[in-house]
């Protein structure tokens, strides 16, 4: 093993700062701000922004390197541009922090938020079977803390015990998969797994680990027939919680599991882009897509609350999503980074507007979004841009990413298997999809507020995030090339 | 000729402005309107007038934009885009003049309705399939909002099933056009890689992706028997919007149909040739006879813009020059007609009267009470009618005439439609203005009867005037816009096309 | 004057006039809003006889010709051009239009808008007898139904609103098909001019672009059709009866004065030209349809009660009398010159005559409708002689010359038709007699029952002509007798035109 400390220091300088930064909140709370509850909350979200911030700098400036500390961590374009955008993500997030009122423990929120992120960046990064089993628990670890941290609320608790049973299960799927794969392979490198498996040929164990893998990524992309925990999860967690767990967490697994499947198991990939279809993941991730994209799909049409609504469209676009993984190896990782990314700046800023709104009463039914447009122009101005996106309608950026995972897709074999009816099955259902999302809409921008509802006063902070994120979907939908040129 | 793509960003700052002014003054957003719409229409006019007719697109724009796809931002113009431009800029101006008296969220009315002007333009002026479907799609959340909070009748059902018809045709046109990028590894979206890249495939991919490509459009067109969003929507949408949704929206469909979809496969279309043809001769007769039993004006009227549309396809499905001249001729026309009966029957008649069924107009003498509705309704009616002397009988003649060339039988399926619509035009005409005529009737007069009903205003007359001239003149002048379409006709991307579908 | 530009002048005086009237309308005083009319169809009739003085019988083809070039993409002209038919029909169309206003404009009310109608529908009229290309032919054809369609609706009688649709409807239906005829005809030819039309035709050269099979022929039938209800012919009539007995008394006069001409002469203009051998081809079926059209419509109007009804069924009658002798000309081809020359020029004066006497007997029922308070009735008057000898005096000769009484102007046509028809198909003229028979039965009861016997009804009382209503019939006597008597007046305009005809036949 190559004994690189210094390197590996300069890689993980993000997650130093993040780590660091946590402890720094915790202390500074635990000292100072504990005695001054008026401030509490603004001290813990400046000292969390910074230290996100200074992450960021670090993560999009670090360059890449290729494989750190003998192959632990490989920093190529995929993996910075994930870490800065899992960080961007995690700051987008952060000011939506709900006040005193409904939050007695800011610096522990924010610190455990640090630690998710910490968690995706080595998500992002890892190259290494352990590495990433490790990175993907702390992340997991924390956003089951984070989506049952609002003791006002039994359905917050019940968010976080349920998505810890169903995470807790899902790790155990993976880590039974990683054994195997390592008792396959000797090793725990993904590139030196992938030349084993190469050599060794499909064997039924490997199909076995194949599948507990697959479990685990299916959880975590809440895709059918995982999905079972999104729809209470993002129903009962906070709001600050449930954008990252849309978002970040999302953005974050489906990189990992992308490096996992073409980084280490690409030889027993199988064949679903043209006849005949071969056996291996892809033809799963395909069925799993698919029945992601219906169940979702149909499944929001019946949704009277928001965040559910939101729940399941999450479904649904993971559909779509994993179509992507099973092109990133084929046509490039692009597509799939830019769709999934300015998905979790979409949802960041839902949840962001819902998270606003929930100064001034709950917000749990679509009717609670009545007359938005007058309560707060800024919000409706935001929620439209935010649900337009997930609409996919140009020239926003949530069409663009479609528009290039389609494109990709299709680029593999045309029609001629079955993922690529797969994507004609994606395009028809985004019709549906946006009768949904514009019954979102009727209720902000059409529907008249209902009597005597409380004015909606938002903060600066949140104002700022919302505006960034809205700015950045608008800016990133004109000029695609901004981020697929990284690639 | 280079100011045309400033139509675009006119009407998007035009839209920014009054929304921000609104606010403050509903006043101030309806000039910022006006002046906004007026701008583009003029810059239009101006190209028009130093407009030369060639046989291919003029170039405007050419920028790479998404180079990982291929994609440029490219902008260009012929005589067929400089026609619909015309008409959009008309349309625009007339639609924003009729709903002067919008005083509820004034303000974002006319930014959406600007929007929804600024998208048209961008299809019009694109030469590059992306823009065009991006343009294509941009128009379409200004369709929502603008039915769904200012329009009557149903308006939440009409413009969520308007909307997502709209969606579900351009879902359809994105689904062939990826297609045919992938499949056939298109070097990017332009028109002629397109073309280049669906002549590679087999013949059944390539008519699975032409009959993607052509219905997704054709929907948009109101084709039998994606239409049933036409009616309902156009009648719950307020009175500008459905002027400029059948009058201009549904000609993008059209547009779509004879830019993108024709060219791409000359083997393909002629298989599907009959079945566009009978598809587009059903949606002419049975829209028709629909309308004949109609008991609310604006749904005769909504009814007689699909049967309309129907001789547009029609003449797309002739595929001769002749007939495909015809088509967008009668896109013009029946852009300035469809905006005059739908002005007469949402802001004349029922914004006084507060009522569109027949039943409750016969009871009313509005020849008198609405003299000169009664006039511009009547003229309308009759261009309409296809009556000579107005546009819609040059576009209905070269229609007839190009179909005949290539099958008869269409031809006559055609006339009978002409006679239809004279039907129905007619027994509206005579219900809802003229049914109180004569000394003395059997039926008592109601006594709001005797009520003046509101004068018309200064927009509305010269909104109903700009129209009515556009038609007349169009009808005693057709060359000035057949010297466009022509021969932009004649350009080699039509070429396969127009000489192979003729039988 | 500038001699080219007669014709233009012809048809548009009447628009400028109508124009003038509805833009003016709120400014005029009453008195101006009716006599104005008057004065504007009076143009026709002086520029009609200006157009006769420049007028040359012998030229068999188009003379004061107007050729402009219009729509290019379309290959229109604006052509247009007089030879004598249409300077027959002009002259009719300058005769009866300013009577028919004048006899019935103070009874009117909204005198300025129904001046202007009448107007716009005179000049359409012209447009259509004086257009040479399909294009501006169909334009004035398909615009004269606009004002007739108000005319009837708003100022005719009780079931006015079924009648104005049921015509504008059944005309429209006929003239879609026509229209898709002509674009057929130019789809094959590349023109829409009649001239060139009837030249390619008999040159052979059409029948060779059109090919074979069933469409040539259905192009045929489809102008056939659109004129046939025009005229109307048996069985497309159905709308007539309706219309011209709900229509006001001005329009009706109008109606079956000139409007109903122009079917008959789109056939003689249009179809026999342009068609020649599918005309022959069909022409013994259409002989037939024609005979049902004289018998049945002679019949019917026995059967009437209603005056105005009987006299609008003896007009399909008449002008069934010309289209028998046009398919007669048609079926038999050039076998018997004399025979076809005295149909030919027979159904022109019957033409021209017919709407003389037309006019007169619709005017005439104008009068006694307005005398007894809206009856009409053949029951509701009697008698009338003894109270208003001189409208009697009018009102028979007009019967008389409707019945085709020699010395009067009706006989001259029909016993040219009738002689001609007998050359060529004697077994029609046959049968053709028996329309003559009812003809005369119903015209003598209403002779008999309305103006003989005891006053009853609104006969008692009844109040004879006053000065504007002699005026308006005046005229119309006056021509009956000169031209029953002087006939050369009206054949010498078209004897070589009809002689070249019949010379010409394939």
């Amino acid at each position: 093993m190559n004994a690189d400390f210094a390197g590996l220091v300069q890689a993980l300088r993000p997650e130093a700062h993040l780590v660091i930064g946590a402890l720094l909140i915790l202390a500074i709370d635990m000292v100072w701000a504990r005695h001054r509850p008026a401030n509490r909350h603004h001290v813990a979200l400046a000292l969390g922004l910074i230290s996100l911030l200074m992450a960021g700098y670090a993560a999009a400036t670090g360059g890449t390197r290729g494989a750190v500390y003998g192959g632990i961590f490989l920093l190529d374009p995929l993996s910075v541009a994930t870490r800065t955008g899992v960080i961007l993500l995690a700051v987008l997030a952060l000011p939506l922090l709900p006040d005193s009122r409904r939050l007695r423990h800011p610096a522990e929120f924010t610190a455990i938020l640090l630690f998710a992120t910490t968690g995706f960046t080595l998500m992002a990064a890892a190259n290494n079977l352990l590495v990433a089993f490790l990175a993907l628990e702390l992340a997991s670890l924390s956003l089951y803390v984070l989506a049952g941290f609002d003791k006002t609320s039994p359905a917050s608790a019940e968010a976080g015990l349920k998505y810890f049973l169903f995470g807790g299960m899902a790790a155990a799927f993976l880590l039974f998969g990683f054994s195997l794969l390592y008792g396959l392979t000797s090793t725990l490198r993904l590139d030196l797994i992938a030349a084993q498996l190469a050599q060794q040929g499909p064997t039924p164990l490997l199909f076995v680990a194949l599948v507990m893998v697959l479990v685990a990524f299916g959880f975590k992309a809440a895709a059918a027939p995982f999905h079972l925990w999104a729809p209470d999860v993002y129903e009962g967690a906070p709001a600050p919680a449930a954008a990252l767990i849309a978002s970040a967490s999302k953005l974050a697994g489906l990189v990992l599991f992308t490096r996992l499947l073409w980084g280490g198991l690409d030889s027993a990939v199988g064949t679903v882009a043209h006849g005949p279809i071969t056996v291996g993941w892809a033809p799963v991730v395909a069925l799993i897509a698919g029945a992601s994209l219906l169940l979702g799909n149909i499944g929001a049409l019946a949704q009277s609350n928001v965040r559910r609504l939101l729940a399941y469209s999450a479904i649904a676009h993971a559909g779509a999503l994993l179509l992507g993984v099973i092109a990133a190896g084929r046509t490039g990782v692009g597509p799939l980074f830019y769709y999934a990314a300015t998905y979790g700046l979409a949802t960041v800023g839902a949840f962001g507007v819902i998270g606003a709104l929930e100064s001034a009463g709950r917000v749990q039914q679509l009717t609670d979004l009545a007359g938005l447009y007058k309560r707060s122009p800024l919000l409706a101005g935001c929620l439209a841009i935010f649900v337009l996106s997930l609409a996919g309608i140009p020239p926003l950026a949530g069409f663009f990413g479609k528009f290039a995972v389609f494109t990709s897709v299709l680029q593999l074999g045309g029609l001629s298997g079955p993922v690529g009816w797969l994507v004609i099955l994606a395009i028809a259902l985004s019709a549906v999809a946006l009768y949904y999302y514009l019954l979102i809409l009727k209720q902000a921008l059409v529907a008249t507020p209902a009597e005597n509802t409380p004015p909606v006063r938002v903060t600066l902070p949140a104002a700022i995030a919302l505006l960034v994120a809205a700015g950045l979907i608008v800016a990133l939908g004109l000029w695609p090339s901004a981020v697929l040129g990284l690639f | 000729m280079n100011a045309l793509p400033c139509t675009i960003y006119v009407s998007f700052t035009g839209a920014l402005l009054a929304l921000v002014l609104g606010s403050r003054s509903a006043m101030a957003a309806r000039v910022v309107a006006l002046l906004t719409a007026l701008t583009a229409w003029g810059i239009t006019l101006a190209a028009a007038t130093s407009f030369v007719p060639m046989a291919g697109l003029q170039e405007l724009v050419n920028v790479p934009w998404i180079p990982e796809f291929g994609i440029h931002y490219h902008l260009a113009v012929d005589g067929i885009s400089l026609t619909l431009l015309v008409l959009t800029g008309l349309a625009a101006t007339a639609g924003i003049l009729f709903s002067w008296n919008i005083t509820e969220r004034t303000g974002e009315f006319f930014a959406l309705y600007l929007a929804l002007i600024g998208g048209v333009y961008g299809v019009f002026l694109s030469a590059d399939a992306f823009v065009l479907f991006v343009f294509y799609e941009i128009a379409i959340v200004p369709k929502y909002f603008l039915i769904a909070k200012w329009g009557s009748t149903n308006r939440e059902y009409g413009a969520m099933k308007l909307v997502l018809y709209s969606f579900a045709g351009s879902a359809l046109v994105l689904a062939g056009l990826l297609w045919a990028y992938a499949a056939g590894h298109a070097t990017g979206f332009g028109f002629t890689e397109l073309v280049a890249a669906t002549g590679r495939l087999d013949l059944t991919s390539q008519t699975g992706i032409l009959a993607l490509v052509f219905l997704g459009f054709a929907t948009l067109a109101g084709m039998f028997p994606m239409h049933t969003w036409a009616p309902t929507g156009h009648v719950a949408a307020p009175t500008g919007a459905s002027m400029l949704l059948a009058g201009v929206v549904m000609k993008l469909g059209a547009y779509g149909c004879l830019r993108v979809a024709l060219p791409l496969s000359p083997a393909a279309f002629v298989l599907l040739q009959p079945w566009i043809a009978w598809l587009a001769i059903i949606g002419i007769i049975y829209a028709g006879f629909v309308a004949l039993v109609q008991d609310d004006f604006k749904f005769v009227i909504g009814y007689s813009s699909v049967s309309h549309m129907g001789f547009v396809l029609l003449g797309l499905a002739a595929a001769n020059p002749v007939a495909v001249s015809g088509a967008v001729l009668q896109m013009f026309s029946h852009g300035v007609i469809a905006g005059l009966l739908f002005a007469v029957v949402g802001r004349m008649v029922y914004e006084r009267t507060h009522t569109r069924q027949l039943a409750d107009l016969r009871a009313l003498p509005l020849h008198r009470l609405l003299p000169f509705a009664a006039v511009v309704f009547v003229l309308a009616g009759l261009a309409s009618m296809g009556l000579p002397g107005f546009s819609g009988f040059p576009a209905e003649l070269t229609i007839l005439i190009g179909t005949w060339q290539a099958r008869p039988l269409w031809a006559l399926a055609a006339a009978a439609g002409v006679l239809i619509a004279a039907a129905f035009t007619l027994r509206v005409i005579a219900v809802a203005f003229f049914s109180r005529t004569g000394p003395e009737r059997e039926v008592p007069v109601a006594p709001a009867a005797s009520h003046p009903l509101a004068p018309i205003t200064w927009p509305e007359k010269v909104g109903a005037l700009l129209l009515l001239g556009a038609t007349i003149y169009l009808g005693l002048s057709p060359d000035t816009l057949l010297d466009w379409i022509r021969p932009a006709l004649q350009s080699p991307a039509f070429h396969a096309i127009l000489s192979g579908g003729a039988s | 004057m500038n001699p080219s530009c007669l014709l233009t002048l012809l048809i548009f005086t009447p628009w400028a006039g109508a124009l003038l009237l509805f833009v003016l309308r709120r400014w005029l005083p009453v008195g101006l809003s009716r006599t104005l009319p008057v004065v504007f169809s009076l143009s026709t009739l002086i520029l009609g006889l200006v157009a006769l003085g420049r007028f040359d019988p012998a030229v068999t083809g188009l003379q004061l010709t107007e050729n402009q070039p219009w729509i290019r993409a379309l290959n229109v002209h604006y052509h247009l051009g007089l030879d004598g038919l249409s300077l027959v029909l002009v002259l009719l169309t300058g005769i009866i239009s300013p009577l028919a206003l004048f006899g019935t404009t103070r009874s009117i009310r909204c005198p300025a808008i129904h001046g202007a109608l009448f107007l716009l529908l005179q000049g359409s009229a012209l447009g259509v007898f004086l257009a040479l290309d399909f294009f501006p032919w169909f334009v004035f054809w398909e615009l004269s139904l606009v004002p007739a369609f108000f005319l009837i609706k708003l100022w005719g009688g009780p079931g006015a609103a079924r009648a104005a649709y049921q015509f504008v409807i059944y005309t429209i239906g006929g003239s879609a098909f026509l229209l898709l005829g002509f674009a057929a005809l130019y789809a094959n030819a590349g023109t829409f001019d009649f001239i060139q039309l009837a030249d390619l035709a008999r040159s052979g050269a059409l029948a060779a672009k059109l090919g074979g099979g069933f469409w040539p022929q259905a192009i045929f039938l489809g102008v056939l059709l659109g004129l046939a209800v025009k005229v109307p012919l048996f069985p497309f009539h159905a709308w007539l009866p309706p219309a011209y007995a709900e229509a006001p008394t001005g329009t009706s006069m109008f109606l079956t004065g000139v409007m109903s001409k122009m079917g008959a002469y789109g056939f003689l203009r249009i179809l026999w030209p342009i068609f020649p051998a599918p005309l022959h081809a069909a022409a013994g079926p259409l002989l037939w349809l024609a005979l049902g059209g004289v018998v049945f419509s002679a019949f019917a109007a026995l059967k009437q009660t209603d005056l105005k009804r009987m006299v609008a069924y003896s007009s399909v009658n008449h002008l069934s009398y010309c289209l028998l002798a046009l398919f007669a000309v048609a079926a038999s081809g050039p076998s018997n010159p004399a025979a076809t020359t005295s149909a030919l020029s027979g159904t022109i004066l019957q033409l021209f005559n017919h709407g003389l006497s037309a006019a007169a007997l619709f005017f005439c029922v104008g009068v006694l409708e307005s005398r007894a308070g809206g009856l009409r009735g053949l029951g509701d008057f009697g008698g009338v002689r003894t109270a208003a000898p001189v409208f009697a005096g009018l009102c028979g000769i007009a019967l008389f010359s409707s019945l085709g009484l020699p010395g009067l102007n009706g006989f001259v046509g029909e016993f040219l038709i009738f002689r001609g028809v007998f050359g060529l198909a004697p077994w029609a003229a046959a049968i053709a007699t028996l329309g003559l028979l009812a003809t005369a039965l119903f015209l003598l009861t209403f002779w008999q029952r309305v103006f003989h016997g005891p006053a009853a009804g609104a006969g008692v009382n009844f109040r004879d002509l006053d000065a504007t209503e002699i005026v308006t019939l005046v005229p119309f006597v006056a021509l009956m007798f000169v031209l029953g008597i002087f006939p050369q007046l009206l054949a010498g305009l078209i004897n070589p035109l009809v002689t070249t005809w019949a010379a010409t036949l394939p």
